[in-house]
């Protein structure tokens, strides 16, 4: 608790504690019948009583009436806190003090949580995004020194400790060790680094120490970015919090006018007095601040911020949290993002050998080059060339190699090649980049690489179908064969492919056309070359945030990771604090309403009237701060990082 | 001009939107932003009327919240 926090409890306490002391005056004729004192009998109980409560009403309440007299001078007249004490007073002056003092008290109780609660959930927030480093030790003129990270130039060397934060973005010259990234990933396995790998600032280092020459700035660090982000993601409200702040502005005036009309009005029809009425218009003006939705809305969404960034999930906006709970459609670029954007050997299919005797011929005949390609089949082969065996080799240029190997003309290379030398070839051969293989002139066999489908994409689409995603679309560059075959793997519900990428933003709104009015369209790429579409769509999602600036930069929602399993975490996490939105506005309005129709009619009291102000927002608030809490959606996992 | 004004004891909800809409209302304001949970403001005004601008966005945020500190961030 703050200073002002402290004051106003000690406050409460205080009037309180007089407010105890009063209640028996108030009812001394029950207290005399239960306790038998004399002293409950005595006449100057009759002066006291109301000096008492009194002085706890001003002890409690004197802010609040000096405010609304300031605000009205300032011309603002209705506010919670002329309400207030129009109420309070109002009550005194029906010879009802102790209800006066009762609802001024609660209030105030309110109104210190609510302060409390914030301050609460703002430094939860703050410790959760606590990734800000707070030193450096830089190496300046052979000592090592510790500075404020923001005075580190680029190319200045730093040394990272076990144990420490890495301060700023750059590549390890000398060192390796383990990064625990939790902090901006959500993952719990630490990541392997070695000589001249980037590292990224904001991870902590666990077992070895790291040399690093520094590649950013601090301000352009990604911890900096990171920071920024979250902290402005706020500014953008939702559909949700802008219909509040204008039912707020109309809720208040009509409640007070109700009140109004409500004192004045009935007694002139009905004949009955207006202290009954003026009573029933008092409750009215208490329940009159919308505080608790108020409050409670930007709450819950701040949380369920806070609580995705933890998760590893960058949502820039609360919009876009929104969003993401109405999503449904997913639509997905291929490479990079479903699959690894690397090459594997696939498939083998051999010819009068062995699928590994195959591997070794071609692995020896690519030796010599270091395209993917040859690289993806040495991998394969994986044991050392001998490069004794190996003679005469002849490149040839857009079709394959000629080499001699063992003796023996071995060709490999693509289908142009087996044309040119006139081999007959096993043409049926489908999917992606094949390498056939010739020895002696006689076909040997084709050897296929495919980009590999990443771990956790068929968990990833999946889970998305069991979020409630109606349509998980793919649209790819690729081959119509590589393209539906990817599509089949993860079973996803359409797939479009050999698409240029102006076709890739037609198809999209073709997509965008089959939403519903309030669904949302998700694209997910690696936000490099996915401008077009990230733009168009409702939310742009991009992956591999840890590292990739372009990815940061263009996207609506980030992943720090490579997984496309972390979208239905955003949106289950969006999910949750939608519904917490949801049950906060229902329950607030629910009650409100009812108390304002029983109040109207008599049955409730200004005690009931509390209730629905400051009962409401504690529950309303503290209800809201569950959207923080996402370990039940973060499940540890063991994975292996290459 | 836009610039970020970090709003110190900014503590109630309901007056974060009261002084939006009203800051919003003065002459040269062509955006304003509150952000209750962050603290703070975000400002944009013509360059040459900046200064102006935020004197009386500053006045008129006090009427609502007589507490409030501003603080300039770059």
């Amino acid at each position: 608790m703050n200073k002002k926090e402290k004051k106003l409890l000690k406050r409460i306490l205080i009037a309180g504690f007089v407010f105890l002391l009063a209640l028996p005056l108030h009812y001394r004729e029950a207290a005399f019948n239960v306790l038998g004192w004399e002293l409950f009998q005595s006449p100057v109980l009759d002066y006291i009583e109301f000096p008492t409560f009194l002085i706890s009403y001003i002890i409690i309440g004197w802010d609040i009436i000096k405010k609304s007299l300031q605000n009205i001078k300032n011309g603002q007249v209705f506010d919670e806190n002329f309400l207030m004490t129009v109420a309070t007073v109002g009550a005194f002056f029906l010879g009802e003090y102790a209800e006066g003092v009762a609802v001024m008290l609660f209030y105030q109780v309110g109104e210190l949580f609510q302060s409390y609660a914030v301050s609460r959930s703002r430094s939860s927030i703050a410790e959760l995004m606590d990734i800000r480093p707070d030193y450096a030790n830089v190496k300046r003129d052979g000592n090592l020194v510790q500075v404020d990270p923001e005075e580190v130039s680029v190319g200045d060397i730093i040394v990272v400790k076990p144990g420490e934060r890495v301060p700023l973005d750059g590549m390890v010259i000398d060192g390796h060790s383990a990064l625990d990234t939790s902090a901006l990933t959500g993952e719990s396995v630490p990541r392997d680094v070695f000589m001249g790998e980037n590292v990224i600032s904001g991870c902590i280092n666990q077992t070895g120490i790291l040399t690093v020459e520094v590649s950013k700035q601090f301000g352009q660090s990604t911890v900096a970015k990171i920071l920024e982000l979250v902290e402005n993601a706020s500014d953008k409200k939702s559909k949700s919090e802008n219909f509040i702040t204008r039912f707020a502005r109309y809720y208040t005036p009509f409640v007070v006018y109700a009140a109004l009309a409500l004192a004045i009005i009935p007694p002139l029809v009905t004949g009955q007095p207006f202290m009954t009425w003026i009573y029933r218009a008092l409750t009215f003006l208490v329940i009159s601040c919308p505080c608790a939705l108020v409050i409670s809305i930007p709450l819950s969404f701040f949380g369920g911020i806070g609580g995705a960034s933890k998760s590893g999930v960058l949502v820039k906006g609360s919009n876009y949290l929104e969003m993401l709970s109405n999503t449904e459609i997913v639509v997905f670029d291929k490479t990079g993002t479903l699959t690894k954007g690397n090459f594997v050997v696939s498939e083998v299919s051999a010819q009068n050998m062995t699928k590994e005797e195959l591997i070794e011929v071609a692995a020896y005949a690519e030796d010599y080059s270091s395209h993917p390609i040859a690289t993806s089949i040495k991998n394969s082969y994986g044991k050392n060339i001998d490069a004794s065996r190996i003679a005469d080799i002849e490149e040839i240029a857009g079709h394959g190699v000629k080499v001699m190997i063992d003796g023996k003309e071995v060709l490999a290379g693509n289908a142009k090649l087996m044309k040119l030398k006139e081999i007959k070839y096993n043409d049926t051969t489908p999917v992606g980049t094949v390498v056939y293989v010739a020895i002696g002139g006689k076909y040997a066999g084709y050897i296929q690489i495919a980009d590999e489908i990443k771990d956790d994409s068929p968990q990833a689409i999946l889970d998305l179908k069991t979020v409630g995603i109606k349509q998980t679309v793919m649209l790819t560059g690729d081959t119509d064969v590589v393209g539906k075959k990817v599509a089949a793997q993860l079973k996803l519900d359409k797939v479009f492919t050999e698409l240029l990428p102006a076709d890739k933003v037609e198809k999209f709104e073709e997509l965008m056309a089959q939403k519903s009015k309030k669904g949302t369209i998700a694209f997910v790429g690696d936000g490099i070359n996915d401008a077009p579409v990230l733009a168009r769509a409702d939310i742009g999602i991009a992956m591999g945030g840890l590292g990739s600036d372009a990815a940061i930069e263009a996207a609506d929602v980030v992943i720090m990771t490579d997984e496309p399993s972390k979208i239905a975490t955003a949106i289950k996490i969006s999910k949750k604090t939608l519904r917490i939105v949801r049950q906060n506005i229902v329950f607030a309005l629910l009650v409100k309403g009812v108390v304002l129709v029983l109040g109207a009619l008599g049955y409730a009291n200004m005690w009931g009237a509390v209730f629905a102000d400051v009962g409401v927002s504690v529950i309303a608030i503290l209800n809201s701060i569950r959207s923080l809490n996402v370990k039940k959606f973060n499940k540890p996992v063991a994975r292996f990082f290459p | 001009m836009k610039k970020i004004i970090k709003l110190e004891n900014l503590d109630c909800a309901n007056c974060a939107y009261k002084i939006e809409n009203a800051i919003a209302k003065l002459d040269g304001v062509t955006e304003v932003k509150v952000n209750f949970m962050g603290q703070k403001m975000i400002l944009e005004a013509p360059d040459d009327r900046f200064d102006t601008v935020l004197t009386e966005a500053k006045k008129t945020a006090k009427k609502i919240e007589r507490d409030l500190q501003f603080l300039i961030k770059i």
